[in-house]
């Protein structure tokens, strides 16, 4: 069931390239989708077993994140498909260039999402440490193209800084790759020889520490340049402010998550090798460095969507953060993984739909939203409060899990940075959402917008993820609980 | 056996001291093209333990890859853009080789500072991979052009590779051919995005993509 899992995007992405009919692609887009979504929701009750020798298997944070990707991608599939239709009738419409510029060709986008999505189906299945470092460089370069859709020069410096410091930072990865293998070649009588993630974990006592902890290194820096932990975040707000909405959702939602997966296998290992200190100490560091590096950048921000990229940095940071604390904190980062992943596909989803509208990605042209785009807005404003961690969201309840798990922890310092880079990115993010949505000026551009009609493409979707936020911080599903208990466990987290 | 393998770790270094002091980019990319050439014929002289065919299906494909396909994709691009020369690199050509030389002892010191994990492998080893990825590190860093940056990653990549075939036994085919498959798309995309620059801007030069930033 896994292969067919992976080959189907594949074959589908391959056809997508050679479909001439919008229509047809369009619709092997929405059922590849659909198709990934369903069999994916199967794996809850019945986990499928492992393959080739265990390199390929689904446990738990696996079916965690795959989930997730699996999930986001149905939702930007149907916000896609109406993208794609807005932007054959007013190419470019989505941009603040204010001149025409070509797309990239309709097939080759929807064939490079496919392509994206089952890379992003691998990661997650990757038990073998080389195969997960394929994977996870093949995730950059089926995304490169997406960035790319627009052709201008924004989108150009965007996608070639992604592309080589991406680039430059998985291929530090796979030198951490070959440092663990180094470490677990020392062992005399009981070489292990394979990068197996099991076989490395029960072994892992017999690993050179000095190797696997050079290896560590480079793997979180690697995975860590791709997951967007600051202070090797430089390419993320480019990339995510100049790609099309619907591709922005995807990477900070799903790819971000990918790393962060690849990070939690290297901590596996490290814990496994008694070196839970060394790692989580690390994993601390990184990521409250995110979080006061996005605060900076969050206050003030004049562009929108930079502003929702910085966000996505703050929270890479606090799912860092909470698995480097330990104990119950691990839970709630699982938990966050989830609620970001949807409250933040859903606020750039909403960006897209005030972009086309105001036709710019600068705060101060953008003014009462709510006026204009009744519905949208009011997602706009809803999306501010899920991503802040307001009372009922879900993000709500997962980081005050991991400000318990700091507490319980004794790490008072630690949570009070914590608090203080959240109010303080409560505090910017809120004035400049607000002032977006509410300010009474007149719109500085295109002032003669009336009310606009808004399509159920580009409304359903975020509305959609906005809902599963909210039910989850009402009330999560056992189901769900085990899984992120489950997860947890494995990287060292209290049941 | 070690002598033999030592001749080739000294082109390797030569090779990373030619690419830090030549402005010609074409230059650049024969000798990067050589040191792919080099890792091949490492290789061949490491990996004596293991099937033939393997050990030959991965040299053939190093081969194809790092000296063929990857230097005349390259060339293509400076053709294209007809950028010859590096012109004004943020750090000049003498003060590079210093650099170079710096970093080499610095690979050097740290080599004898980590454990090897078997004694037949030469204390060379270490330290030539080390400064081969730093020196590709260091031309990302410190050079104009998109194609110097490509050059640098490959030069990375290449450093990368020394460790693996030198450090690591018994790896596994798969994996690497995955890993090359992923250098070549890489490679071959940013030549794409190469190609698009210089119809954009015409020039290549990185240094004023910066429009981006807050």
């Amino acid at each position: 069931m896994i292969l067919v899992l992976l080959l189907m995007p594949i074959l589908a992405g391959m056809v997508a390239f050679f479909i001439k009919s919008d229509k047809i692609r369009r619709g092997l887009l929405l059922t590849t989708a659909f198709l990934h979504l369903g069999l994916t929701t199967t794996f809850w009750s019945h986990r499928p077993g492992p393959l080739f020798d265990n390199w390929l298997s689904l446990d738990a944070p696996g079916l965690l994140f795959l989930s997730i990707t699996s999930f986001l991608f149905g939702v930007a599939a149907v916000y896609g498909v109406g993208y794609l239709i807005r932007e054959e009738s007013t190419p470019g419409a989505h941009s603040d260039e204010g001149s025409f510029f070509p797309n990239t060709a309709e097939s080759v986008f929807t064939g490079c999402l496919l392509i994206f999505l089952a890379t992003m189906t691998l990661v997650p299945m990757s038990q073998h440490l080389g195969l997960l470092w394929v994977a996870i460089e093949s995730t950059t370069l089926a995304s490169a193209p997406l960035i790319y859709f627009h052709r201008h020069h924004q989108s150009l410096e965007a996608t070639w800084k992604y592309l080589l410091i991406c680039s430059v930072g998985i291929a530090l990865a796979l030198l951490g790759n070959f440092c663990i293998a180094v470490a677990a070649s020392h062992n005399a009588d009981q070489p292990t020889t394979s990068l197996l993630l099991s076989s490395l974990v029960t072994q892992a006592k017999h690993l050179e520490i000095p190797w696997l902890k050079a290896g560590f290194l480079c793997l979180l820096v690697g995975y860590g340049t791709k997951m967007g932990l600051a202070p090797l975040h430089t390419w993320l707000p480019d990339a995510h402010s100049e790609s099309p909405s619907v591709v922005s959702a995807l990477l900070s939602g799903a790819l971000l998550n990918c790393a962060f997966l690849a990070i939690l296998r290297a901590q596996q290992i490290c814990l496994a090798a008694g070196l839970a200190d060394f790692g989580r100490n690390l994993l601390i560091g990184f990521g409250l460095i995110s979080m006061v590096c996005a605060a900076v950048f969050i206050l003030e921000q004049a562009d929108y969507k930079r502003m929702l990229a910085y966000s996505s940095v703050e929270h890479m940071g606090i799912l860092s953060l909470g698995v480097g604390l330990g104990g119950g904190a691990v839970f709630g980062s699982m938990f966050h993984a989830i609620n970001h992943s949807a409250s933040k596909a859903m606020l750039f989803l909403v960006a897209g739909n005030l972009l086309t509208v105001f036709k710019s990605k600068s705060v101060n042209d953008v003014r009462g939203a709510l006026r204009v785009v009744p519905v949208s807005a009011a997602l706009w404003v809803v999306g501010l409060f899920a991503i802040t961690g307001f009372p009922p969201f879900g993000t709500f309840l997962s980081e005050f899990i991991i400000l318990k798990g700091a507490l319980a922890e004794g790490r008072y310092g630690v949570a009070v940075i914590y608090l203080a880079t959240l109010a303080v990115i409560f505090a910017g993010m809120s004035s400049i959402m607000l002032k977006m949505a509410q300010s009474n000026t007149a719109p500085v551009l295109g002032s003669a917008h009336g009310v606009q009609r808004e399509s159920f493409w580009s409304i359903a979707p975020p509305a959609v993820l906005g809902m599963v936020v909210l039910l989850l911080g009402v009330h999560l599903p056992t189901a769900i609980d085990q899984v992120l208990h489950e997860a947890a466990m494995t990287v060292g987290g209290s049941s | 056996m070690h002598s033999r393998i030592d001749i080739i770790f000294t082109l390797i270094i030569l090779a990373n001291l030619l690419l830090l002091s030549s402005s010609r980019l074409g230059t650049c990319i024969n000798v990067a093209a050589i040191q792919g050439l080099l890792l091949a014929v490492l290789t061949l002289a490491t990996r004596t333990d293991e099937p033939l065919i393997q050990t030959s299906i991965l040299i053939l494909s190093t081969i194809v890859l790092k000296s063929i396909v990857f230097p005349q994709l390259l060339q293509r691009a400076i053709r294209d853009s007809e950028t010859r020369r590096e012109m004004r690199p943020y750090v000049g050509y003498a003060q590079s080789i210093v650099v170079g030389m710096v970093v080499l002892a610095l690979s050097l010191w740290l080599g004898s500072k980590l454990p090897l994990p078997n004694p037949t492998i030469s204390p060379l080893a270490l330290p030539v991979a080390l400064f081969t990825i730093l020196v590709g590190l260091f031309l990302i860093v410190s050079r104009r052009k998109a194609v110097s940056q490509v050059l640098g990653y490959l030069v990375m990549e290449n450093g990368i590779y020394v460790f693996g075939v030198t450090m690591v036994h018994e790896s596994t085919l798969f994996v690497e051919l995955g890993v090359l498959l992923d250098v070549f798309v890489g490679v071959f995309i940013m030549g794409i995005m190469i190609f698009h620059i210089s119809r954009e801007f015409d020039h290549l030069d990185v240094d004023r993509l910066s429009t981006l930033k807050d």
